[in-house]
């Protein structure tokens, strides 16, 4: 250290002139007015047809349709997370038999388009298997089910997206369980765990946190992939919207109407997301950020900006080491 | 005579053609404290782990408390222990890590209760009891709802200890529990340790701690090359080693 004669030492805040940034004002300017230039034309071209988009926007087919499409998205979801899991731990097995069942698996469904399988649920099983029986295998049958009555539009296209998305989902899962510390394994086991409570207690949650953000993904391609349906007879968003088209020839704005209701299912995917991440963000060595409500309560409540700063400074707890 | 808490013969481990531990014989009394010394891929770390059946050994037995570990002997034959049995055995052999291995995504009182709930059945307000007693014991009474990354290495390696004890386990193993610490922290989780053996705790300390040993052990063991090179009252092998590695080891930790 030099030595400074302490009286020279200034402790006031630093308030610098900034550097300007003239080529950053440009870019800005040539963006803005291509925004206006966007917005205007869509204003002003009467052939998106808003009157008609607002119509429709609410139309009862409309709002059915978007019902559906939660229905498809959550139940396909389900059970391509379920199914993930299941694949991913199996993967993992000791077994070789079992983990290769796992392996082909996913080689099958992430090697065929989904809308092959979709219609190959939808036409095929029925074609192949016109009756599905429940029993002892290559022994007595308990339950018989017609395949055309059993495999609805519905049931196709649940089990084709959710099939599918095992398959993603088994690589994603895997993905998590494999950044999971080995040392949480032998903590867990050496205080006599089992390896099922380890696996669901101890790595699974702390798996999640890489999960999450690539499922969260994946919610919201499933979410616009059940438009196949219009495939399989569906009752969906996209095929109640192209169902109305059919009839009255408006097709831009019903696609406008999809597209509107679409954009707003994915954002409140995005939101349940972000709060899915901070839940299982507990305990990380990062300290969380406040969410926008709390900012916002936050800034009502403090008297001044910077005051509001200091204190989210003071608020963050360092570890010791 | 009750059979001793910790009895090994002819120990061996192979990773490949690696020879990890060749031969290992020893026996730890009940509350007796055992530290084992020596380099580093020396074998004392396996050993440990072997003795909660983490490591499968090759050849040889082991015997916690008179009972096999990992195996059950009928005839002359023996037969592997199913998982469920040798997850309940582990649940009576504590176990401390080097990186303390605490489960980041639970506050200190939750890594606590955990295994108590989850292993032993123990209802949720006995546990919290109990978990904070020992967490008070180890010093940390007033951390019960700090996440691990909160804390710093020695009060993580205070709660890993509290966390093992929670079990009730009539055998501790520690693997280097100071070696991941700065050393302005090994001290508060020696005195942890120091207190568990003057309760009369059956203890096992792999550690690099020479004071620790002279002063708490009652039997001190150095390895080399999977091998116990020499073994007997801590005092007399640390200020009279009879090998020259043994010699050559003290030397350099001294």
């Amino acid at each position: 250290m030099s030595a400074q004669d302490p009286a020279e030492t200034r402790t006031d805040d630093i308030k610098a002139v900034p550097v300007r940034h003239p080529g950053r004002w440009l870019a800005a300017a040539i963006v803005l007015v291509i925004l206006v230039a966007i917005a205007n034309s869509m204003a002003t071209n009467k052939r998106f047809g808003w009157s008609i988009v607002g119509q429709f926007l609410f139309d009862g087919r409309v709002t059915s349709g978007v019902l559906v499409t939660i229905e498809l998205t959550l139940a396909a979801q389900a059970l391509g997370i379920v199914l993930g899991v299941l694949l991913a731990v199996m993967r993992l097995s000791p077994n070789p038999l079992i983990a290769s069942a796992s392996w082909i698996y996913v080689w099958f469904f992430r090697g065929t388009p989904v809308i092959v399988q979709l219609i190959f649920w939808y036409v095929g099983i029925a074609a192949l298997y016109p009756t599905i029986n429940l029993g002892i295998p290559f022994g007595p049958q308990f339950i018989h089910i017609d395949s055309n009555t059993a495999i609805t539009g519905f049931v196709a296209i649940v089990l084709a997206l959710g099939l599918n998305e095992g398959a993603y989902m088994s690589e994603i899962v895997r993905a998590g369980i494999i950044s999971v510390d080995e040392g949480q394994n032998e903590a867990a086991l050496s205080l006599g765990m089992t390896r099922l409570q380890t696996m669901r207690r101890i790595v699974l949650p702390q798996a999640m946190r890489v999960i999450i953000p690539p499922t969260g993904n994946e919610g919201i391609s499933m979410l616009k992939t059940t438009a196949l349906a219009i495939v399989a007879a569906g009752t969906e968003l996209f095929s109640a919207t192209t169902n109305i088209s059919n009839v009255n020839y408006q097709i831009i704005p019903l696609l406008i109407v999809a597209s509107l209701w679409y954009l707003a299912l994915t954002s409140v995917l995005y939101v349940g997301q972000y709060y899915l991440e901070r839940y299982y963000a507990r305990g990380s060595s990062r300290e969380l950020p406040p969410t926008p409500l709390q900012r916002i309560r936050r800034g009502v409540f403090s008297v001044r900006h910077d005051a509001l700063a200091m204190g989210g400074i003071a608020d963050v707890s360092r570890p010791h080491a | 005579m009750p059979a001793p808490m910790l009895k090994a013969e002819g120990v061996h481990k192979r990773f490949g053609r690696l020879e990890v531990l060749c031969g290992i014989t020893l026996e730890v009394g009940r509350g007796e404290v055992m530290c084992i010394i020596g380099p580093s891929g020396s074998g004392k770390s396996t050993f440990l782990r072997a003795i909660n059946h983490l490591e499968k050994i090759n050849s040889g037995r082991l015997w916690v408390d008179g009972e096999l570990v990992g195996y059950v002997q009928r005839g002359d034959k023996l037969h592997e222990l199913p998982d469920k049995l040798v997850a309940e055995r582990r649940a009576e052999i504590g176990m401390v890590f080097q990186r303390f291995n605490l489960f980041p995504h639970k506050t200190a009182l939750e890594n606590v209760i955990e295994a108590p709930r989850l292993v032993r059945g123990a209802t949720k307000s006995q546990a919290i009891e109990e978990a904070t007693a020992l967490l008070a014991r180890v010093g940390l009474g007033d951390k019960l709802a700090s996440y691990p990354s909160q804390l710093s290495g020695g009060q993580q390696q205070r709660v890993a200890i509290a966390r093992a004890l929670a079990m009730k386990p009539k055998l501790m193993l520690f693997d280097e529990p100071t070696s991941a610490l700065d050393p302005e922290l090994v001290g508060d989780v020696l005195d942890v340790m120091r207190g568990l053996a003057a309760d009369g705790m059956t203890m096992v300390v792999v550690t690099h701690e020479i004071g620790f040993a002279r002063e708490v052990a009652d039997k001190l063991v150095f390895m080399d090359g999977g091998a116990i090179v020499e073994a007997g009252d801590p005092r007399e092998v640390l200020a009279n080693p009879q090998h020259e590695r043994t010699k050559l080891f003290l030397s350099k930790v001294l």
